[in-house]
């Protein structure tokens, strides 16, 4: 018995040891993952500022900020949100967090007696959501991991549509922002309307230049409003990428210490085991080893065996009396 | 005197350098860009982008609609969409045009027609010909 629970401490041991490879290979790519998502963070971040600083440019050089994608609804009877999260799990509470966000929103919404519509960027975010009858307007995937600006041409697009069209009145963002390869946070950011004051704010500083335009400002602005959006939402889609790689780099490196910690936890349970049975083992040769021993050399044994027939009957002492003569 | 130039896409900054002349496409036509140009605003469209820094070859790029902003020596052009000359892979972008022109044979649809115009001005900047 003792042998079987060593073999199936054994068995147990190398299953802990091989999911605690794979757990800390997807930690080492996660961690060289982090590094490139961020540094696509930082590329991004020229063209979002500069995008922005000409907004404000356009804005103060005379360009009415009349664009329908700047004025706030005067009534807000449906909101979009956008949820970004991951197309796969095994990143702790990643995705779970920005999902949970996002429901909370919906329900404040819906307790003020507004309507939600909901847009959902990554697998989790639309399985978890369709599972529980939330209707989906639309859900882009596979794009997460290492989204292109082409992806959150896509998105934004699909956005856009809807607020354009008058189906949402205001879009709230939710994704994960990434403030250091520690510390991540949920966000929600007001998508659309744009905010015009955050516009007017970034605009270069010294007296406002008299700028030329080509075509009219108006224009210009129409054209350059939806790229904003889409440089908006790429750099939150780029952070939430950065993101989703340091938490599934801390869900692996915690998995990967558990699996340490087991596999010491058994091979402890499973050498007592071994010596336990080896004990027991020593003990029964020993003892019997004793026995056999004690058996040759003790004279008055209880295993009598050098008393004949005639020692104990006295008809038989006659008859063996005889044999001898 | 020069001007400082960035050619930016949104997913890195292909060309930061000073340089003494930019020619770009506007929606409206050709504009060239000297030092101490007046404060413009303008749409690009699809086209070449110019730069040409101070004793050194011209950097071409090819810019899929954008913008452009200059101020006080300082051009910014911004594009979705944007390669250098020297980036391109000249092979493929002739076999994207081959393809272009077979497939607007077919059906010129809208978005045809931008993959054929794309293809055609990425060869023209990779080919160096105009």
């Amino acid at each position: 018995m003792a042998g079987g629970q060593e073999r199936i401490l054994r068995r147990r041991i190398k299953s802990v040891q091989s999911t605690k490879k794979i757990t800390k290979a997807m930690e080492l790519i996660a961690a060289s993952r982090i590094v490139k998502a961020q540094q696509r963070v930082d590329a991004a971040r020229p063209y979002a500022e500069k995008i922005t600083a000409v907004i404000g440019n356009l804005a103060a050089g005379g360009a009415g900020l009349s664009s329908p994608l700047l004025i706030p609804r005067e009534t807000v009877t449906k909101v979009g949100f956008v949820a970004v999260c991951a197309d796969r799990g095994l990143a702790g509470a990643y995705n779970t967090n920005v999902i949970r966000a996002t429901e909370r929103a919906i329900l404040a919404a819906r307790a003020e007696g507004r309507d939600y519509g909901l847009i959902c960027v990554g697998k989790k975010a639309q399985s978890y959501f369709r599972f529980r009858g939330y209707t989906i307007d639309a859900s882009f995937i596979a794009m997460s991991d290492q989204p292109a600006y082409e992806d959150a041409r896509q998105v934004a697009a699909a956005v856009t549509e809807h607020f354009e069209s008058g189906d949402y009145d205001q879009v709230e963002l939710v994704y994960t922002q990434f403030l250091s390869a520690a510390t991540q946070r949920v966000a929600q950011r007001r998508f659309m309307p744009i905010d015009s004051e955050l516009l007017e704010a970034t605009a270069s500083e010294g007296p406002a230049a008299d700028y030329e335009f080509e075509p009219g400002p108006g224009l210009i602005l129409e054209r350059l409003l939806p790229r904003y959006a889409e440089a908006r939402l790429f750099a939150a889609m780029l952070e939430a990428a950065a993101s989703e790689h340091a938490a599934r780099r801390r869900a692996m490196k915690s998995a990967t210490d558990n699996a340490e910690e087991l596999i010491i936890k058994l091979s402890r349970i499973m050498n007592r085991a071994r010596q336990d049975a080896i004990t027991t083992e020593i003990m029964e040769i020993v003892g019997g080893a004793e026995a056999q021993s004690q058996g040759a050399a003790d004279d008055d044994d209880l295993l009598i065996d050098h008393i004949g027939a005639q020692d104990l009957f006295p008809q038989h002492r006659d008859q063996a009396h005889h044999d001898h003569v | 005197m020069t001007m400082q130039v960035d050619l930016v896409s949104p997913e890195r900054i292909l060309y930061s350098g000073e340089a003494e002349m930019v020619l770009a496409r506007t929606s409206e036509g050709e504009i060239a860009f000297l030092t101490g140009h007046a404060p413009f605003i303008g749409a690009l469209g699809i086209g070449r982008v110019i730069i040409r820094p101070v004793g050194g070859a011209d950097e071409i790029a090819a810019v899929h609609g954008g913008f452009v902003e200059v101020s006080n020596d300082r051009v910014t052009i911004l594009s979705d969409v944007a390669e250098l000359a020297s980036q391109i892979d000249v092979q493929r972008a002739q076999r994207a045009l081959d393809e272009g022109e077979r497939r607007t044979m077919e059906a010129d649809d809208a978005e045809a027609l931008a993959r054929l115009a794309r293809a055609r001005l990425r060869v023209q900047v990779a080919g160096g010909t105009a």
